[in-house]
């Protein structure tokens, strides 16, 4: 029986890749409800922020905090890049750093310096290879990520930017749009791009304590970071929903490849009962 | 009896809303009691409770790690810090990052251009393709 046997182990050992492409594929399926539901449940804050910005502009017309103010002369950018820890996910995290590397190279062309503070391993492990400075990085953030464990990388750009190193502040991430679509974003951090204006209706104000740039600076800085962490649950969800269309991909290639296999070995051993049977009757014909 | 409607939201959840007879809160100038109908007001809030008074009176208490209260003539909206946050102890939170990175930084060998890179994830990219374009020929 030629070959039987060393088909048989490859069919054994695909039937396990299987298993283990199929155990990824339902882990990740119950893991996107929940992300999906953080996601939701930090949206109101988000939206109460942009409202209170909203309000304050309104009342002080006069004064601008940095965040709200566009630079001329742009030196020195920096990145914000939220990645998977690991992987398995298809295309999303290549597909996100492809496009970044696309920008970075734009921005090195023009003569401006580029910096970036990674959250993930993935884009860690990644960054860290290339000429570009990484000022921070987190890494295992896990199931549930909390604001506080990125308050340490989002204060290293954020400084960067009011201590006036960083002209311009990006945002690079996976958007969930659904479980098929995860988008490739790169949006403008810093400095907040203009809100929509609100209609003017009556005048009023606020009392501010202590004063109402104190209170702007502070609302802006949260408003960011709920940017940041909002992005960080948008990233979770994609790559739940990634990781899941890449491994049920996979388990369907390993059905076929087993199909094929149990196809050739029934060729090889139907050709090995039909030689020794041809070999039976050529030895009964010489007797 | 008049009532405010009172939102208390985090970065990472809803907490609370409703509508309340009374609000009260620990500003950075002091204790706060907001009730229906009060002025405009904007204060960062100290680490402490924050007290919602219900319609029928029933009290509720949720701790907050400081943050911004908001006051509009319908509507109170409190927003949470998730953690308690001081200046030094973001700076602590800064440095960890970057120690991070540099740790990351130490074994990283020859850096390379992000050209290279580029090309290399090209490549990569161009590999995959070529990759699922046979499983597809396969099929048929």
């Amino acid at each position: 029986m030629a070959g039987g046997r060393e088909i048989k182990t490859k069919i054994k050992s695909v039937q396990n890749t299987r298993k283990v492409t199929r155990a990824l594929e339902m882990v990740s399926a119950s893991k996107i409800r929940k992300a999906q539901d953080r996601m939701r449940a930090s949206r109101p804050y988000a939206r109460l922020m942009r409202q209170l910005i909203g309000h304050i502009q309104q009342a002080n017309t006069e004064f601008s905090h940095p965040f709200l103010t566009a630079r001329d002369e742009v030196r020195r950018v920096g990145y914000i890049i939220v990645s998977s820890d690991r992987g398995l996910c298809g295309g999303l995290n290549s597909t996100l750093f492809r496009k970044l590397l696309a920008e970075m190279r734009q921005w090195q062309a023009q003569g401006v310096a580029v910096d970036v503070v990674c959250i993930g391993q993935k884009a860690t492990a990644f960054f860290r290879r290339l000429k570009v400075d990484m000022l921070g990085s987190v890494t295992h953030l896990g199931e549930r990520p909390q604001l506080e464990q990125l308050i340490g990388v989002m204060t290293v750009m954020l400084d960067g930017f009011s201590e006036g190193r960083l002209d311009r502040v990006f945002l690079a991430y996976n958007d969930f749009v659904n479980t098929m679509v995860q988008r490739s974003t790169v949006d403008q951090l810093l400095p907040l791009p203009p809100g929509e204006a609100l209609g003017h209706g009556h005048e009023w104000d606020y009392l501010y304590e202590p004063d109402a740039e104190t209170v702007l600076g502070q609302v802006l800085t949260r408003y960011v970071e709920s940017l940041v962490y909002q992005a960080v649950l948008e990233n979770l969800a994609s790559e739940h929903a990634a990781r899941m269309v890449a491994m049920k991909a996979a388990s369907d290639n390993a059905s076929k490849l087993i199909d094929t296999l149990n196809l050739s070995y029934n060729k090889a051993r139907q050709a090995a009962i039909t030689q020794e049977i041809s070999e039976i009757v050529g030895g009964a014909a010489a007797v | 009896m008049t009532t405010i409607r009172c939102d208390i939201v985090s970065a990472e959840d809803e907490i609370f809303h409703g509508n309340a007879t009374l609000v009260v809160a620990t500003g950075e100038m002091g204790e706060l009691g907001i009730a229906p109908r009060h002025a405009p007001l904007i204060t960062r809030l100290k680490p402490g409770y924050v007290r919602v008074v219900g319609e029928n009176g029933e009290e509720q208490e949720f701790y907050v790690s400081g943050g911004i209260l908001e006051v509009q003539p319908q509507v109170v909206s409190v927003l949470a810090d998730t953690a308690i946050r001081a200046k030094d102890l973001d700076e602590a939170a800064a440095r960890h990052a970057k120690d991070e990175a540099e740790k990351a930084l130490a074994n990283r060998g020859e850096g390379m251009d992000v050209a290279e890179a580029q090309a290399r994830l090209a490549e990569a990219m161009a590999q995959l393709q070529a990759l699922e374009r046979l499983r597809k020929n396969l099929k048929h």
